[in-house]
């Protein structure tokens, strides 16, 4: 890394997340003002957007090669009041609570509430979400059941795809001119609606130009008053490109990672869509300008290398905005998600792999930062000598990159009837969630609690936490003769709040495209502007809901103990079960040990419990798979839990898998922390027996204890681990390689461990900045050793 | 129905020989080495060990009698990842040939599975029972642990005889064959030791490598579970230069070395 680069990063490091106010002052005194009180609502949004890339401050620091922040300063973090409100009380929770926390200023506080509070109170997507849900879909969610992504969010979820690259928004604005021109109003009822959507697009695009100029501007008065001629003309180039993107397709390697970011900063300032919008492929998209400006002169692997930390370093400046209470607790981190995709196949099928694959995954390695994300995309086409370089990276221990098994990406995609080449061009975003990038609006809904449905299924209904009927009466368990009631009974009480999830769901994505459309985002994904159609709301060639299963381990290793201590041994009646269950083991601690040691788990290659896995996934597949949405398209599962598996955990008494009151739940696909026992070959032939492929995605991790990849044996042999989970169809898979003893430590001495990284879901986070909860169930996952 | 006693069936094994490999440790073992780390492969009947957990000590059985289909069942899972690696199954102890119908039959069956086939011995057995065995398998581990007689007799409760004989024979035979020797400070690892054991492994056709094992303390634990009086109280690990020195003693000799196996 070199200097300016290391400067670069320790700025971006040392700065302290705050919350701004700009963005939310803006949009209120836009909406005030009532310029765009006549206009169609696309419109509105569109103006509202454009108003503030048009005022909002510009931020250009010193050693910055790539500029554009969200906010008036890095990490100084904007919101959202059209979509959720902060009041009073949520500022000082954001401000002081001790993890995820942003400083708010007394000035902050103030704007808050004289002007943004009294102005969206009762106009927020929040409370008209709230207003139009069932008292159903209340109930289920206040009791931890599911959660919902669009409370406090705006639907998101979408990669850039390679568009951006050789189309400038001048060049996507005369798209839109002959789309315009296109519309039928003899035939087309919508035609009038559609044209309002690519008027609302056409302003975007606009808005965003302006503050690429606004860049250019000001990089030039800085280049007028420097005196260090090098920087000089650093930044009258810079201007240069500022002027020239994102109006016009990028020309070199410098101008497409400008182009991006601009991009990104548009997307995330739009609106605050969970899963940040993210480059996606990011090596396919950039290869043919490094290859061009190498070969013309323009560019040196080196230099090349600092355009792309310096990218990376602007991605860090921009914490995902700060959430609150449930929100906050389903994906509780600063982390927002943007996961550089890097190998895989190209769209003729051909292995992907080039030499900036080599050069970005140095730059992952150097940056060593939360922000990108990075995973490496794994085909049987591409070469060994690839994911060692990545496995490489993996042993020093801080989780990135995750590897992800592009062929069964494609089958999955190809699966829910995306053609081959957009299966091929896609990839994997958010945590795992794979999708087709630039032409896919793919909604993650909400994490579903699959454990909690069985401790209802226990009490016929009832949540032993509030004594309340939440479920149906599926029978009091004593009377179940036989696993399969059992079994039915629970499945009975999935479907039954999968359709008040899927009711909820229909209904929020209606008030999001009605109320909250996204035009600027709506430019850069396929074929909203061919459709003259919103992004929100149904515009993206694909349109896909995901509704994310948490749990998986311990409702199988729950089910499991049930179907073998109580139906198979008659170890246990039901009633003593239940018994214990209520008193949360206290006093039971042989039976417990029983539950524990002796009683089958997932995890461990074992059929016994794997196969109710199996019937667990099946029953979960079928309950959601192929469900409409309202955007034209279904509902698909996927199993992954960002920090959701600790707060479903939270809501959820004893198990009979042994696990106690409160203790957090199984993570992804992960077997129960410290059940596996056969180690990493064990696990993985557990977790192929879903079938993927019927999936979005799914979420392995493993913890690897550091000496077992201490050689290049150890690498070798880990590639080859991962390479047979592949053949197995496995989605994805990461590693944690760290020793208990360290986090122990950093647990103790947080102050001795700010830099250690540990990966937690589909994401990497500091330790120390983890709950303690999620601290210890990181610890007790099991480590896999040598011998 | 042939049947074998176990104590440990280890999945993603990857230092018992070429790549990802099932190791399967049979129990039992004539030897009674000084330093062992797997006391509960000496006895070659199951046998109690304790285990402390958060609700107290319990009492575990350590090893299980097992068929041949079964065992054959546990290697067979991780077939994919041999397949991907090259890797295979091995069988360790205590000592493999203490069982020898138990493991000819579980070796033909690998063998007609196409399953890469390696033990870890001490070669201590008659050379009536290795015979069977070595055109079944792809792989000795043969361990070398002291040169003189006495001294192994001391150490280790046998003489070194047999075993040095049976090297010649795996050797005759063709059969690829690693050397390990376990480093124990001040028994095995002195200088007129490793000469000898150096200048034996250069006479050797098939030898493949040689893998030093230095001393750890992970068997120490064990002992104490079992009820056992552990001998190995009093030995240390050796220290990196001295497993450096003999690294290049023999890499000088022109073999190829790895520590841990």
């Amino acid at each position: 890394m070199n200097e300016r680069i290391n400067r670069l990063r320790t700025r971006s490091l040392a700065a302290t997340p705050c919350l701004s106010d700009e963005r939310a002052r803006l949009l209120t005194d836009f909406y005030k003002s009532g310029v765009a009180r006549t206009f169609p609502i696309p419109v509105q949004r569109a103006m509202a957007f454009a108003t503030i890339m048009e005022k909002k401050k510009i931020y250009i620091g010193p050693d910055e090669l790539i500029v554009g922040e969200r906010g008036p300063a890095p990490k100084a973090t904007p919101t959202y009041p059209e979509v959720c409100i902060h009041s009073q009380g949520d500022l000082d929770i954001i401000g002081g609570r001790e993890k995820v926390a942003f400083r708010v200023d007394e000035s902050v506080r103030q704007v808050y509430r004289e002007e943004i509070i009294p102005f969206w109170q009762g106009h927020t997507i929040r409370e008209k979400l709230f207003a139009h849900l069932p008292e159903a879909w209340k109930m289920a969610y206040a009791a931890g059941i599911f959660t919902e992504f669009q409370e406090q969010r705006s639907p998101g979820h979408t990669a850039c795809g390679s568009k951006i690259y050789h189309k400038g928004l001048l060049d996507l604005k005369a798209e839109i001119g002959d789309a315009v021109a296109r519309l039928d109003f003899f035939n087309d009822r919508d035609a009038l609606d559609k044209k309002d959507q690519l008027a609302a697009m056409a302003l975007a695009a606009d808005g965003l130009i302006a503050f690429a100029r606004r860049h250019a501007d000001a990089l030039l008065r800085m280049a007028e008053s420097t005196a260090d001629p090098d920087r000089k003309a650093e930044l009258t180039q810079m201007a240069a490109i500022c002027r020239r993107v994102p109006a016009h397709a990028p020309q070199t390697f410098w101008e497409a990672l400008q182009t991006y970011w601009f991009v990104h900063v548009g997307v995330i300032t739009e609106l605050n869509p969970w899963d940040a919008f993210n480059p996606g492929r990011l090596d396919q998209h950039l290869f043919p300008f490094y290859e061009k400006d190498i070969a013309e002169g323009r560019l040196t692997r080196q230099r090349a290398k600092a355009l792309l930390c310096a990218f990376w370093i602007k991605f860090n400046n921009h914490p995902a905005p700060p959430k609150t209470g449930v929100t906050a607790k389903e994906s509780n981190t600063y982390v927002d998600f943007a996961l550089i995709n890097v190998g895989g196949v190209k769209a003729d099928g051909s292995d992907a792999v080039n030499d900036l694959s080599y050069l970005i995954l140095e730059v992952i390695e150097e940056m060593r930062l939360l922000q990108p994300s990075s995973m490496v995309q794994l085909s049987k086409k591409n070469p060994d000598r690839f994911i060692r370089r990545a496995l490489k990276i993996v042993r020093t221990g801080f989780g990135q990159p995750s590897i992800f098994n592009t062929d069964a990406i494609v089958q999955e995609l190809v699966r829910q009837g995306k053609t081959v080449q957009d299966a091929r061009e896609g990839g994997a975003s958010g945590c795992v969630e794979a999708g087709a990038f630039g032409r896919e609006a793919y909604f993650l809904t909400g994490y579903f609690n699959l454990p909690k449905l069985l401790e209802l299924t226990l009490n016929n209904g009832v949540d032993p936490r509030t004594g309340k009927q939440l479920g149906p009466a599926t029978g009091q368990p004593s009377d179940f003769n036989r696993f399969e009631d059992l079994f039915q009974a629970w499945t009975r009480q999935l479907r039954h709040f999968i359709d008040i999830k899927i009711r909820g769901n229909n209904i929020i994505e209606q008030i999001n495209a009605r109320n909250m459309p996204v035009p600027f985002l709506s430019l850069l994904i396929d074929d909203c502007i061919e459709a003259g159609r919103d992004y929100n709301a149904g515009g993206a060639r694909y349109n896909t809901s995901y509704i994310q299963g948490v749990g998986l381990g311990s409702i199988t290793d729950a089910l499991t103990a049930i179907k073998i201590h109580v139906f198979d041994r008659k170890t246990i009646t039901m009633d003593g079960l239940l018994a214990m269950l209520h008193e949360n083991f206290d006093g039971h601690d042989a039976f417990r040990r029983q539950l524990l040691d002796d009683t089958p788990k997932y995890g461990n290659d074992d059929d016994a419990a794997d196969d109710i896995m199996r019937m667990v996934f099946e029953a979960y597949y079928d309950a959601v798979n192929g469900r409409p949405n309202t955007r034209g398209g279904v509902h698909r599962v996927n199993l992954l839990p960002t920090t959701c598996h600790v707060y479903f955990g939270s809501v959820i008494g004893a198990l009979p898998d042994g696990r106690q009151s409160g203790i957090p739940l199984s993570e992804g696909i992960s077997p129960v922390q410290g059940a596996d026992r056969n180690g990493p070959t064990a696990v993985t032939r557990s977790a192929a027996k879903i079938d993927h492929i019927r999936t979005g995605g799914t979420l392995l991790n493993q913890k690897f204890l550091p000496q077992v990849l201490a050689d290049d044996t150890g690498i070798v042999k880990l590639a080859q681990l991962v390479r047979t989970y592949f053949r197995m169809d496995g989605h994805h898979i990461q590693f944690n390689v760290v020793d208990g003893e360290t986090l122990e430590q950093a647990k103790l001495y947080p102050d001795d461990h700010r830099d250690l990284i540990v990966r937690v879901a589909g994401y990497s986070d500091y330790f120390v900045d983890l709950t303690e909860d999620l601290q210890d169930e990181i610890i007790r996952r099991t480590g896999h050793e040598v011998m | 129905m042939t049947e074998g006693t176990l104590f440990k069936i280890k999945r993603y094994a990857l230092h018992d020989g070429p790549g990802i490999r099932t190791t399967v440790f049979l129990k039992g073992c004539p030897l009674s080495c000084r330093w062992c780390h797997n006391p509960e492969g000496l006895d070659p009947r199951p046998q109690t060990m304790s285990r402390r957990t958060s609700s107290g000590e319990i009492h575990e059985t350590v090893g299980r009698v097992v068929g041949v289909k079964d065992l054959i069942n546990a290697i067979e899972k991780d077939g994919l990842f041999y397949d991907e690696s090259g890797g295979g199954v091995t069988f360790s102890g205590g000592e493999p040939l203490a069982q020898p119908e138990f493991l000819e039959a579980v070796l033909a069956a690998c063998n007609q599975r196409e399953i890469h086939t390696a033990i870890d011995t001490s070669g201590y057995a008659p050379s009536a029972v290795l015979d069977p065995i070595l055109p079944r398998l792809q792989l000795v581990l043969f361990d070398l642990k002291l040169m003189d007689e006495k001294q192994h007799v001391r150490y280790t409760g046998v003489s070194n005889r047999t075993i040095l004989e049976n090297l010649k024979r795996v050797d005759d035979t063709g059969t690829p064959v690693r050397i390990r020797i376990p480093l124990i400070p001040r028994i095995t690892d002195g200088d007129d030791n490793i000469a000898e054991i150096v200048r034996l492994a250069g006479t050797l056709m098939t030898i493949q490598g040689v893998d030093l094992l230095p001393f750890h303390r992970i068997g120490s634990e064990k002992y104490r579970r079992l009820g056992m009086t552990d001998n190995t109280a009093g030995i240390a690990p050796p220290s990196p230069e001295r497993v450096a020195a003999i690294r290049r003693r023999f890499e000088s000799a022109g073999l190829i070395v790895s520590i841990g196996g």
